[in-house]
């Protein structure tokens, strides 16, 4: 499609419709293309599908018994409460016109969607469409964060911290390399969200549990998953909504989503594998669990190189997520005694940094890709992501903080230890996952 | 009367009722249930991680018979819930001082 190919200077191509959005290219339905439109209100459903209930699944597996309902919860009300900031503040922090300020963080003109209606365009499709695709994304991103804190955290603070981070995290980074920011006019190259979603879920998720702590009895006196089934369900819905992430991202029905699709399932696909068999040499048996979460890996480190690498280019990421994020899931809670319970850093934020710096140089027609920019060398794009890669995990690590601080002085961050120990289902939600009786 | 408790791997629960229904025992209860013994639980390994299971899933099965039947049900029960190695389980055998058939309300052997 023209319009990605011409655009990849600044890429991202929701920076292409940013800048569209910015400058007022909105008329009246010219240019709808109605075979966009339909692929981006699939893709919308496809990429909300992945955080209810995917995700929600996916996590709920991995909890013990009694905490099984307040994951789910936590998955659901983080989904319920981002839609409504999208559309209050958060939308138009991202792709709002920020005016003196834009290179930092968009205005309030977008409101409550002010100004916009059915006949107002984002590129060729709606720009109602637009703001939908993309607050599925504003939702799956903090609904990831809910597998750094299970167990032990207080539901109040879930959602104070949700809302906070979704303005103070998700909206700036989401305008810096979306939205017509700084970071997407140096032309950073974040397809889907390697920097957007995984890297801010991903830092963020360590720094809160920092704050936060670790669960009781970790490291050494934890419960196992209590329903791998569960998870590989979640992660089977994750798989399948991806294809709307990605090849959505694409934000046209054409050659662009296509391949985009074709990538992410390769690397979707050799992570796995590539996962399981480390896990059968290390241990002598490939688990259930440890193939889909390479799955997840794989998905993650592609997502930002979707729209710029090949095939081959996919199994290199596919190959690497599945060793480096298997790898780093042991080292995080081993080596730095960090109680990230369900691995979002070591999956989430390692997969989509590796992507994220790979495809400086998987974009090489040479390897297989779609080309950097015109006058682009490997060095530029490579120091370019590593901007992107740095400024965002600063970013990230120091609101998260001051957040995680806020909500603690404020709600509570934690629950009492008679409540952990009796689980948060029955204790915060009054309600219990199994009735064994 | 003796009442015969036997906590087993769950896998022998089917030779064990076959090996008592051929020596003519009528019944028993099943139970999924959990526990340790001298071999002290297991561990199990998830995304690298290992976690030490205290309590390992059993099946307790009881059946309460005559007492002249107790050495061959105990025989046959050790028998066909045998595989040789750690976490075959146990077997304890209690006195039973009543049995009440409730649809009936007759007591005793008879009530088996």
């Amino acid at each position: 499609m023209k319009t990605w190919r011409s655009a990849r200077r600044s890429v991202g191509l929701s920076t292409v419709l940013a800048v569209l959005l910015a400058s007022g290219h909105a008329g009246a339905e010219d240019g709808l293309s109605g075979g966009d439109t339909a692929w981006i209100l699939t893709s919308t459903a496809l990429v909300l599908f992945m955080t209810l209930p995917g995700l929600a699944l996916f996590y709920a597996g991995l909890v013990r018994s009694r905490n099984v309902l307040s994951v789910l919860m936590h998955c659901f009300s983080v989904a319920c409460l981002a839609s409504i900031a999208w559309l209050v503040v958060v939308y138009s922090l991202a792709f709002g016109d920020g005016g003196a300020a834009h290179s930092v963080i968009g205005g309030l003109g977008k409101s409550f969607l002010a100004g916009v209606g059915p006949e107002t365009m984002a590129g060729s499709i709606p720009e109602t469409v637009f703001f939908m695709f993309q607050m599925t994304f504003a939702i799956i991103t903090p609904a990831l964060i809910v597998g750094a804190f299970p167990e032990r955290i207080r539901f109040s603070g879930v959602l104070l911290f949700t809302l906070l981070w979704l303005i103070l995290v998700y909206a700036p980074a989401c305008h810096w390399v979306w939205g017509g920011g700084w970071l997407a006019d140096m032309g950073v190259m974040d397809f889907a969200g390697g920097i957007v979603v995984h890297t801010t879920a991903g830092v963020s998720a360590l720094v809160l549990v920092m704050v936060l702590g670790p669960r009781r009895g970790f490291p050494n006196e934890l419960r196992p998953p209590h329903n791998p089934g569960l998870t590989v369900v979640g992660a089977c819905m994750l798989w399948v909504g991806w294809f709307g992430f990605n090849a959505g991202s694409a934000l046209s029905a054409g050659g662009g989503a296509g391949m985009a699709m074709v990538v992410t399932h390769v690397s979707a696909a050799t992570a796995s594998m590539v996962w399981a068999a480390i896990e059968w040499y290390r241990f002598g048996k490939p688990s259930v669990v440890g193939i889909v979460t390479g799955m997840v890996a794989g998905l993650a480190a592609i997502t930002p190189a979707s729209g710029f690498v090949g095939p081959f280019g996919a199994i290199v990421i596919g190959v690497l997520a599945g060793a480096l994020c298997q790898w780093f899931t042991t080292w995080i809670k081993q080596g730095l005694n960090i109680d990230d319970s369900l691995d979002v850093f070591a999956v989430h934020g390692v997969g989509g940094i590796l992507g994220t710096l790979l495809v400086a140089f998987l974009a090489l027609p040479a390897l297989g890709g779609l080309g950097l920019a015109d006058g682009v060398s490997v060095g530029d794009q490579f120091v370019t992501q590593l901007i992107g890669v740095v400024a965002i995990t600063a970013l990230s690590a120091v609101m998260t903080f001051i957040i995680a601080r806020i909500v603690a002085a404020t709600t509570g961050l934690r629950v009492s230890t008679e409540d952990e120990i009796d689980g948060l289902d029955i204790t915060g939600h009054g309600e219990r996952g199994y009735d064994l009786s | 009367m003796k009442l015969i408790i036997a906590v087993i791997q769950p896998h022998r629960l089917d030779p064990v009722r076959e090996a008592l229904a051929g020596i003519g025992v009528q019944g028993m209860t099943a139970s999924e249930v959990q526990g340790y013994g001298r071999q002290g639980g297991h561990r199990e390994i998830y995304r690298g991680a290992e976690y030490t299971v205290h309590f390992v899933p059993k099946t307790k099965i009881e059946v309460v018979v005559r007492d002249d039947d107790e050495d061959r049900v105990v025989e046959a029960i050790q028998a066909s819930a045998r595989t040789g190695r750690i976490g075959d389980g146990k077997l304890f055998v209690l006195d039973v001082s009543r049995t009440v058939r409730i649809r009936t309300g007759e007591e005793g052997e008879v009530a088996l």
